[in-house]
């Protein structure tokens, strides 16, 4: 009798127990839920602020026609949109070649040895410097001992420099996926190193690259800090001169050196004036700037996903 | 037929002598990020050495105030430093605590549906331009804090600091939950053979065995939120201020680097090579956590 009473006790307390923690369970899945939420929900509140606060401005045709001006009502984007463009450019075909080259050496050629150690640590470490050093580095590299002053090509290096290794990283990455039989085969064929790596990996993994260039791309057109470093907070309401011309040789080199202003600059330079009027074209500027970047992000991000899906080489 | 043969040879020549030729480009690019590296250092410790022909590292370390651009110029690294520390904390007591949460939810408790929706969108936000943060704290999460905190000025570090914390939680939540997701389930199954709870399994299993992936995307947040610039610039101030309180307006390192590259400063002048001081402060900083970063994953790291 007492220990049936005591039996009966227990597993009172076994399911109190289990109870208890079955509701330890439920609280935290609804404090992680209601955290994430209210991370998303923020963020989503702020991004959609900053359109509403921009919205006279976004609607105007004129805003992405016009110069900046010392007026809030008539100034544009142009200038900044066009110095972005150009800019791109440069670190495009600075930082992609290079970074693609990189990682095949990385991944296809390179030895055990402690050369390749070092240039591992040296890639990983550069992702982790801060985007303001860079802009110190082409502050005394570029600007002053290459002397190309505050232009198109010291930005378009700098930025190029900035997302190397993020380039670095997403080719080795695309390239890690590329099974061995693939290679295997073409050697079998009697096809160079060089040309394995040229006409089967790279080719294989060109989707896996195209999400790295993408998001490279995307971070180098957000980036701020290391453009005002190198001195570009200028007042600029003229086009660099152009790079196509009607005449022969048809290519025209000069805009390399041209003053400039991006899309990000802009935005601080209309953000750090006083008075609410700036502010409106600050908070357009930022809502073409997230819209281009999120847009660069989402089809990544998407290719990426669809990427692993998809291929299965075995 | 001897032609031939050397006809073969000579063909197989060239084909070798292109194929190193490619390989020796291949490396040079490869090399392309320790040439970047040599070159930050150099530049620093260059620009650095002037100015400390001029400043001693003493007061460098120990003076209390910055002023490298007034009359009666003081050069006391610590009010940025302060100011540097006291953003990044307050975005680190935000976002660690709220961004490890999301994580052990998204890996342990989040159904598959809503772990892939939610995912990439938080991938989708570490592309977001900081410079869009910096509108966000000075435009509109300044102004909520002025109406809960009387008195707090329109440049202070609280509301930076709790943006630059938003800005960080997608990726520390981000890495975390990679690092869990990389736990096998073998051990989340052994742990529930046992009885345990998801939010037990969670908590004394998973999280432990995933710790050094965990700290690896702390310490690279600190990294972040040290070397930040553009929030910081927009919405902390410009006056450097020896101080730890929140509701203060500061310039952190960044911040003065940015406020002298936006004036018109002589190349050359101890002005110009402050920034570069002041940049070699914040690459150590950064540097230190990095290593740091690097040495929690290799200790810590549990082969499975």
């Amino acid at each position: 009798m007492n220990t049936e009473a005591s039996t009966l006790k227990d597993l009172d307390a076994v399911r109190s127990m289990i109870k208890r923690h079955k509701l330890n369970d439920y609280i935290f899945g609804a404090v992680g839920l209601s955290f994430i939420m209210l991370i998303l929900l923020t963020l989503l509140v702020l991004f959609i602020d900053l359109i509403i606060d921009g919205y006279p401005k976004l609607m105007s045709w004129d805003f992405f026609t016009s110069f900046p001006s010392r007026r809030a009502a008539s100034a544009g984007l142009l200038s900044a949109l066009v110095g972005s463009a150009l800019v791109m450019i440069i670190t495009f075909v600075s930082a992609v070649p290079m970074g693609v080259a990189a990682a095949i050496y990385l991944e296809e050629y390179a030895k055990k040895n402690w050369l390749s150690e070092v240039i591992e640590v040296n890639v990983t470490n550069l992702a982790a410097v801060p985007s303001i050093i860079y802009g110190l580095l082409a502050l005394g590299l570029f600007v002053y001992i290459l002397d190309f002053g505050t232009s198109i090509l010291t930005a378009g290096l700098t930025l190029g420099l900035l997302i190397l290794p993020v380039v670095i990283v997403a080719t080795r990455e695309a390239i890690r996926g590329i099974p061995v039989a693939i290679r295997e085969a073409a050697y079998a064929v009697g096809a160079t190193k060089w040309q394995v790596v040229s006409q089967h990996v790279v080719r294989y993994a060109t989707g896996g690259i195209l999400t790295g260039v993408i998001i490279g791309m995307a971070r180098a057109i957000g980036e701020t800090a290391p453009v005002i470093t190198i001195g570009a907070l200028t007042f600029i309401a003229f086009l660099p001169p152009s790079p196509v011309t009607t005449s022969a040789p048809f290519l025209n080199f000069d805009w390399l050196w041209s003053g400039f202003t991006v899309l990000p600059i802009q935005m601080f330079s209309w953000l750090s004036r006083p008075g609410a009027d700036f502010h409106v074209n600050a908070a357009a500027a930022g809502a073409v700037i997230i819209v281009v970047t999120l847009l660069m992000n989402g089809i990544a991000i998407r290719m990426r996903y669809n990427i692993r899906k998809k291929i299965k080489w075995q | 037929m001897e032609i031939q043969i050397s006809d073969r040879l000579a063909k197989k020549f060239r084909r070798n002598l292109i194929e190193r030729g490619i390989e020796f480009l291949l490396l040079l690019a490869a090399m392309s990020a320790v040439f970047t590296t040599i070159a930050i250092v150099c530049i620093l410790l260059y620009e650095s050495y002037t100015f400390f022909e001029h400043v001693s590292l003493r007061d460098f370390l120990t003076d209390t105030q910055w002023t490298p651009l007034f009359a009666d110029a003081h050069y006391g690294i610590m009010p940025l430093v302060s100011g540097t520390v006291t953003t990044a904390a307050i975005a680190l007591a935000f976002a660690i605590p709220v961004g490890t949460i999301g994580a052990i939810y998204l890996s342990e408790f989040a159904s598959h549906r809503v772990r892939e929706t939610v995912k990439p969108i938080l991938e989708l936000l570490e592309g977001v331009p900081t410079i869009v943060f910096g509108y966000f704290a000075l435009l509109l999460v300044t102004p909520l804090l002025q109406k809960l905190i009387p008195g707090l000025p329109t440049f202070n570090m609280l509301g930076p600091g709790i943006v630059i914390g938003i800005m960080v939680i997608p990726y520390i939540a981000s890495v975390s939950e990679d690092a869990m997701r990389a736990v096998p389930m073998s051990m989340r199954e052994g742990s529930y053979a046992m009885g345990a709870t998801r939010f037990q399994t969670a908590i004394r299993v998973v999280t432990p065995a995933a710790i050094s992936g965990i700290i690896a995307a702390y310490i690279l947040a600190i990294s972040r939120a040290v070397g930040e610039t553009m929030v910081v610039a927009i919405a902390a101030g410009q006056q450097p201020n020896l101080t730890f309180n929140p509701m203060d307006s500061a310039a952190t390192i960044t911040a003065y680097i940015v406020q002298v590259a936006m004036g018109d400063l002589p190349h050359g002048s101890i002005g110009y090579q402050s920034i570069f001081a002041a940049g070699l402060v914040l690459m150590l900083m950064t540097l230190f956590f990095n290593l740091l970063g690097h040495f929690t994953r290799k200790k810590f790291r549990e082969a499975y």
